[in-house]
């Protein structure tokens, strides 16, 4: 039995796990990273877009701070998230973007004078401070109120990973690459690290450790057609799934992009349309204005992707060969804004599409993007089920995106979440020995082992491939953008029926050291198991929240439904998942549920929102001499560590 | 697109080292073309269809991530952005990408070679300052152009093309290669990073490092990035030649 022993065990080596790695090392804990490929490679290399950061530099972001954040990410969420760890996030965030420049990210900076920029199709001047010269500068995103998304030219990820993790490098962090977790190790609620399968040699490790994170990134690829890598699988959060014990959260909360390509589905960014591109139907007509005459393509995504929809729906798509589509324009921004800032876009354009949107038009649709459910933890970013099992990331839901998050707020949710989680990982690892016995490490062992060897003996059975396609494909037609209850039960039945025969798995290829099929083999299950979780809490959410949109329930009901959905896996015989649900605690908001300013307002209300604004006012009077720090810990106070709490410069305004 | 359902034919280089008694051999797969077919969506039906034991690399299917770079008809390449449709004579022959660790078949061990680079560079800023920076107060200033200047050479996706297309490191071994050498002329522009020419010295002025090179720009031509290769060694070389 190989056993290797650490502090502080990290599942995932992209931004997310990296910075919690980070964390946990410079306060002196052993740490090591998992990863199924080179860190560098993982997918939030592929955010071209940016992260957001209230910064204030650029004149577009002039006035902004973490409340105006704050507010969007809410309104955002569509009141779904977790408002103490929103307001953590956008407090951090521009610490976040500080500490990784000084670490080597060379964010795109303010050019102080004049600029020419495109806004609503129009050609406008606008005028940089000379005083901001040189600081971080900002992108126009959808649903924000100010221009807040900090990039660099045209590879945000990719720079931010590459600083994230040469600066694990520098600290001597070992990443151990081409290593799938399959399986945690817990006793009695307390997670003590995974069985890990070595991609090379077939080899089964057990990785003991005293905290466990998993920052595994997305799972995008439930879908056929995603932006997502194909390596975005969300294994690590069904190994959490698995253990019975951890909950997920949100899982029918998913995210659909509206301008990836057609047919491929590789993802153009939403910085198109912030630096003035148009989404436009088969006759060239510029739509979005009619639906949405105040935010238009910029609107939030969730909303962009079914006006789009909308629209198609009503044949105003273009046809092709794989189904209808739409154009998005950038070729009003100019070749030099293109080719500076938009680079990797036109690449993608040339390379999978042979044309240059410089002078064409890119087709595209919305496609499967984001998951915003995941590992539910709570504020510290620690499992409340299973102690010693953090998550942070796109894996976890930390809950900060509630049922839809804004673009440029995911990869800042894994730097600023990789902050505070590590900071809590470490504490962990501080006060809690390792305490498992070699009997429970070996258990945890064997299982993995059988499970393997029984795949490996079997003559007859299922094509995991096959499989996999087949789910894929229940996903795509029956829960995706817009949702309804005979076809989310469909999808449920159907996809209960692929979990049975999941158990019945054979293989071609009957080797245990390096195997795509087996590889494949191991993950199908637990794939359709996450699809479960999906499908069935979509069915039974009888509301529209955010991105999660029935027709049979148009309207967000806050009477009923203003609560996050919990799903466990009871046992490896059971057929489907467990719901239960949390209620969101409108007494403790800092932002009582309202309207997002989209579209007809149809909200079923909640008992307590006019209550709790009604408070809210009263506190707010009672302390008339109050700044906006005081009168914010008076009415949320959060758990933010006690390095994080400081207050944040900004230009012209100081630390007010 | 005239060419309808075109049966293509692959070879690929197959051998898995763990597998006893496997040998090395090129191996015929046939696959009816389908419209914007990338090698990327043809090796994955190959694997579903055909043979399920055939490994290769790819993570972001974009050109993002470095991961698929492979001997595509004779040049390296990355294998996802690839078009079938490039090769007239529907006939694609697949290696793995020399100098690398072979792991089976097409997939390549470039991410051990890749930290050991970064190790070997010190692939990040130097400045001893860097973790007392106070975070809440504004960032250091840094010259727009410069930034721009710093990302375009930051642009590397370490696919390890730059590396296999190389005379010198057929030669040397231990060569840096251009990946190393596109990291160091990043780095040493960076005002953040207070290393000296001295120190870079340390690290490149020697015949594995940049005067070695013997300029004749594989590098150049194959990056898929399409980093100015030979602007930066020439670059680093004169800076090096004038320090001893
Ligand atoms: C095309 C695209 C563009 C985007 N653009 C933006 C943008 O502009 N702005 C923005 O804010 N967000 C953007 N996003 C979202 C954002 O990039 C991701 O949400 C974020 O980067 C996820 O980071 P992560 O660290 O959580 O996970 P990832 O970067 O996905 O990393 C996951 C890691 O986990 C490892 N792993 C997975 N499973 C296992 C396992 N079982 N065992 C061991 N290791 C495992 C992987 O190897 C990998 O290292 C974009 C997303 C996509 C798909
Ligand atoms: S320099 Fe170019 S060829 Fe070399 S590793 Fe980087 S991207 Fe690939
Ligand atoms: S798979 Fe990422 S570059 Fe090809």
């Amino acid at each position: 039995m190989k056993v290797i022993y650490t502090d502080s065990l990290v599942i995932g080596g992209g931004l997310a796990g990296l910075r919690v790695a980070i964390a946990s090392m410079q306060r002196g804990y052993d740490t090591i990273v998992l990863s199924l490929i080179p860190a560098k490679r993982s997918h939030s290399a592929a955010a071209q877009g940016g992260m957001q950061a209230s910064l204030g530099a650029c004149i577009k972001g002039d006035g902004d701070d973490e409340d105006v954040h704050f507010g969007d990410t809410v309104k955002g969420s569509d009141w779904g998230c977790d408002q103490d760890v929103a307001r953590m996030f956008v407090n951090t965030a521009p610490k976040a973007i500080r500490q990784l420049s000084a670490w080597g990210v060379p964010w795109s900076r303010v050019r102080g004078g004049d600029r020419e920029v495109i806004i609503n199709g129009e050609k406008v001047t606008i005028t940089e401070k000379h005083e901001a010269h040189g600081l971080i500068t900002a992108r126009d995103f959808g649903g924000t109120k100010k221009w807040r998304t900090c990039f660099t030219s045209d590879g945000t990820g990719h720079t931010m990973l590459y600083a994230m993790d040469n600066k694990a490098i520098q600290l001597g962090i070992p990443v151990h690459e081409r290593k799938e977790a399959l399986a945690l190790i817990h006793e009695d609620g307390v997670c003590y690290g995974a069985i890990v399968r070595d991609l090379i040699t077939g080899e089964l490790i057990a990785y003991v450790a005293k905290a466990t994170t998993i920052a595994t990134g997305g799972y995008g690829r439930l879908y056929s057609v995603t932006t997502n890598a194909v390596i975005s699988e969300g294994i690590g959060t069904a190994i959490a799934l698995e253990t019975g014990v951890a909950t997920l959260g949100n899982m029918e909360a998913v995210q659909f992009h509206p301008t990836a390509i057609v047919p491929v589905g590789i993802l153009t960014t939403e910085g198109c349309r912030g630096d003035g591109g148009l989404l436009l139907d088969k006759d060239g007509y510029r739509f979005m204005p009619d639906y949405e005459p105040e935010k238009k393509e910029l609107a939030s995504r969730d909303v962009v992707s079914r006006r789009m929809t909308e629209h198609m729906r009503k044949g105003k798509g273009v046809p092709s060969p794989y189904g209808d589509h739409l154009w998005l324009d950038i070729t009003l921004l100019g070749r030099k804004h293109i080719e500076k800032n938009l680079r990797e876009v036109k690449e993608i354009c040339e390379y999978f599409l042979g044309i240059d949107p410089v002078k064409e038009y890119i087709p595209v649709r919305p496609t499967q993007h984001y998951s915003m459910g995941g590992v539910r933890t709570n504020a510290t970013g620690e499992s409340p089920t299973l102690k010693g099992l953090f998550s942070a990331g796109e894996a976890a839901c930390w809950d900060m995106h509630g049922f839809n998050r804004l673009g440029g707020n995911s990869v800042a949710e894994t730097v600023v979440a990789g902050m505070i989680v590590g900071e809590f990982v470490a504490d962990y690892c501080g006060a809690n020995p390792l305490n498992v016995s070699t009997g429970t490490i070996a258990h945890f062992l064997k299982k993995e082992e059988k499970k393997i060897t029984d795949l490996l003996v079997r003559d007859f059975g299922e094509n995991p491939f096959a499989l996999k396609a087949e789910m894929q494909q229940i996903m795509m037609d029956k829960v995706g953008i817009f949702r309804n209850g005979p076809d989310l039960e469909k999808a449920v039945e159907e996809l209960t029926v692929l979990n049975q025969r999941a158990r019945h798995i054979a293989l071609r290829n009957r080797i245990s050291s390096s195997n795509p099929e087996l590889v494949e083999a191991i993950r199908v299950p637990k794939m359709i198991k996450m699809a479960q979780c999906v499908a069935y809490g979509a069915m039974l959410r009888t509301e529209s929240r955010g991105a999660h949109a029935r027709e049979d329930f148009p309207e967000r009901n806050d009477r009923d439904w203003l609560k996050r959905t919990l799903a466990t896996w009871p046992d490896d015989s059971s057929d489907l998942p467990e719901l239960s649900y949390e209620d969101l605690d409108v007494m403790k908001m800092e932002m009582p549920p309202g309207s997002r300013g989209y579209g007809v307002d149809n909200i079923i209300v909640h008992s307590d929102a006019e209550k709790r604004m009604a408070e809210i006012e009263e506190i707010t009077k009672a302390n008339s001499s109050a700044d906006r720090f005081e009168l914010q810990q008076l009415l949320n106070p959060t758990p933010i560590p006690e390095k994080f709490k400081g207050k944040n410069e900004r230009i012209g305004r100081g630390y007010k | 697109m005239s060419d309808q359902a075109r049966v293509l034919k692959f070879q690929i280089f197959r051998y898995n080292p763990l597998k006893k008694g496997d040998k090395p051999r090129m191996v015929t797969y046939e696959v009816a073309e389908a419209p914007g077919m990338t090698i990327f969506i043809a090796l994955n039906e190959i694997r579903e269809t055909q043979d399920p034991s055939l490994q290769f690399d790819f993570v972001c299917r974009a050109g993002i991530c470095g991961s698929c770079a492979m001997v595509i008809n004779g040049q390296p390449d990355l294998a996802c952005r690839t078009l079938t449709a490039n090769f007239a004579d529907g006939e694609i022959t697949l290696l793995p990408l020399p100098g690398f660790e072979l792991i089976g078949d097409l997939s390549v061990n470039t991410g051990k070679f890749m930290r050991a680079m970064s190790e070997r560079v010190e692939s990040w800023i130097h400045d001893l300052h860097a973790d007392e920076v106070n975070y809440d107060a504004l960032e250091e200033r840094m010259d727009p152009d410069v930034a721009d200047e710093i990302y375009e050479l930051e642009r590397c996706v370490e696919c390890g093309a730059c590396v296999s297309a190389c005379a010198t490191k057929r030669m040397r071994p231990d060569f840096l290669s251009a990946v190393g050498f596109m990291r160091l002329a990043r780095f040493a522009l960076d005002p953040r990073d207070k290393r000296t020419d001295d120190e870079f010295y340390e690290i490149m002025g020697n015949d594995d490092g940049v005067f070695g090179c013997m300029t004749l720009l594989g590098c150049e031509d194959y990056c898929p990035k399409d980093l100015p290769h030979q602007t930066q060694i020439a670059y680093l070389r004169r800076k090096m030649a004038l320090i001893r």
